[in-house]
């Protein structure tokens, strides 16, 4: 397998850049979810969670589909470079899988008083997908680094993307029979500023996502680097 | 606050958590990376200069 | 066709590695026996037959993770591992003579593990052996390529069900649904889906299991 940690000296001086519009984005998107959209009629304030909540679970999938893609190009193209790529958008699929779980719990318990349903497919799916995506880390950390590593986090990291909707199909059989729904969740309907204000959002937790992806990215190719350089540099 | 806002503020309140907690770890390791550059820094010096090192 | 010429030879080698040093199979089968009386004393007096059939699902799933976790031992013991890969034939077809072996073995547990259910518990119905006969093909198919990667790790017994466990959750799902809902097609159905959609997976990435 080649290395190659391409060095980007262009594209490193856009990061900051990246990071100013994003805060500026984060920034629009809190105005628009407390000040600009109304207050929901039927859920009151509790339902401006939602802003935050469901881009930060649609950019979670959107981390770990980015992950599989990278997955697959390194078993295409074998090289090394995409097993990073791969690694650092299924750690920040994770983190954001997190938020989704302690952000919906949070709504949980401010709609229906509990914090935790099995009724919520998205928790639920979250949950699993959580508990696939930890194993990821247990399984990358307890190999030694190499291209057996990296060939296996790729196959695993499919793997994920393909129980999403499969895992979501369980769900839903399994609530209908084997847990029936107790708590009907309406969903917001949303008028033209509530969906104006969601789309802000998603648009900034997107920009979030991909800004701590380049950042985390950066941080690991100089790691890798400066071990290279200290390796050429001790014998 | 009602209950309400009390919700929404700890659910927006833990993206923030999240993201501050983020910085304070890039910082440690930008910390880490400057410590393990200048010792390179220095390792390279003494290769480029081998008479004068106190080897 | 000599693809399947070699999954008839590396299943067949497997059964007999298996028949004549006969290690493996009476232990899972003691376990799932085991198991199922421990769940008798788990479930209070008055958990209905509906608790049990979930159970029936843990005990299957757990005496797989059991049966999984030696799946590779005969490759690891000998060497035989690099040997196969290094052979000229198809490296998924290594995959698919272990997992159809550990699919003999698993149905060799669920003709002895069914038949006490119904002694200890309920009755068991068609849709349920349907049932168990569709996930063991999916647990076979996606365990034998989880047991080969958590084989390349440090901590193998331990990583082994942190892997298999999440992608168990449908195969439960399924199998649960099928004994108990009134509409065990849609469950059975689905579990042919998952069985499908992740052979061909695992037929497909094995090779990038195995090698480097």
């Amino acid at each position: 397998m080649s290395t190659s940690y391409p060095n980007r000296p262009a594209r490193g001086g856009r990061l900051p850049a990246l990071a100013a519009v994003t805060a500026l984005l984060v920034g629009l998107a809190i105005v628009f979810a407390f000040f600009v959209a109304p207050e929901d009629a039927d859920q009151g304030i509790s339902q401006r969670i939602f802003y935050f909540h469901v881009p930060i679970a649609l950019t979670a999938y959107a981390c770990f589909g980015w992950a599989a893609f990278k997955a697959l190009l390194l078993l295409w193209r074998k090289e090394e470079r995409y097993d990073l790529e791969s690694y650092v958008a299924v750690h920040q699929g994770t983190i954001f899988g997190a938020l989704t779980l302690a952000t919906g719990s949070i709504w949980a318990k401010a709609s229906w008083g509990h914090w935790w349903l099995w009724s919520e497919n998205q928790l639920v799916l979250f949950l699993v997908l959580f508990l696939f995506y930890s194993a990821y880390f247990m399984l990358r950390f307890s190999i030694e680094e190499g291209p057996r590593r990296a060939n296996i986090s790729a196959v695993y990291a499919l793997f994920g993307v393909v129980l999403v909707p499969v895992s979501f199909l369980a769900i839903r059989l399994a609530e209908n029979v084997i847990h029936p729904t107790v708590f009907t969740r309406d969903g917001p309907q949303m008028t033209g500023t509530m969906f104006l204000a969601f789309c802000v959002a998603w648009v900034a937790i997107t920009l979030l996502a991909y800004t701590l992806y380049r950042v985390e990215l950066a941080g690991k190719r100089l790691d890798a680097n400066l071990r290279e350089l200290r390796e050429a540099l001790t014998t | 606050m009602s209950s309400g806002e009390k919700y929404v503020a700890a659910a927006y309140g833990v993206v923030f958590l999240v993201v501050l907690a983020y910085v304070v770890i890039i910082a440690a390791k930008l910390a880490r990376l400057e410590r393990e550059t200048a010792e390179l820094a220095e390792l390279a010096r003494a290769r480029s200069a081998p008479s004068t090192s106190n080897g | 066709m000599t693809y399947f010429a070699d999954v008839a030879a590396l299943a067949r080698k497997d059964l007999r590695l298996e028949l004549r040093a006969r290690d493996t199979l009476p232990a899972m089968l003691l376990f799932v026996v085991s198991t199922l009386v421990v769940f008798h004393f788990a479930l209070p007096a008055d958990a209905g037959e509906l608790a049990a059939q979930g159970l029936l699902w843990l005990a299957l799933v757990f005496t797989a993770l059991l049966g999984l976790a030696r799946a590779w031992a005969p490759e690891r013991e000998s060497g035989a591992l690099d040997g196969l890969v290094l052979a000229p034939c198809d490296r998924s077809a290594i995959w698919l003579g272990k997992a159809l072996a550990t699919f003999v073995f698993l149905g060799v547990i669920s003709a002895v593990a069914l038949p006490a259910f119904a002694v200890f518990f309920a009755p068991v119905s068609w849709e349920t052996v349907a049932g168990v006969a569709l996930a063991n093909a999916g647990i076979c198919a996606v365990g034998t390529l989880l047991a080969a990667m958590a084989a390349a790790s440090r901590t193998r017994e331990l990583v082994l069900p942190l892997l298999f466990l999440p992608l168990a959750i449908p195969l439960v799902v399924g199998g649960v649904g099928a004994s108990i809902s009134d509409d065990p097609g849609r469950f059975l159905a689905f579990l042919g889906l998952y069985d499908g959609v992740f052979a061909l997976l695992c037929w497909a990435s094995f090779e990038y299991v195995v090698s480097e």
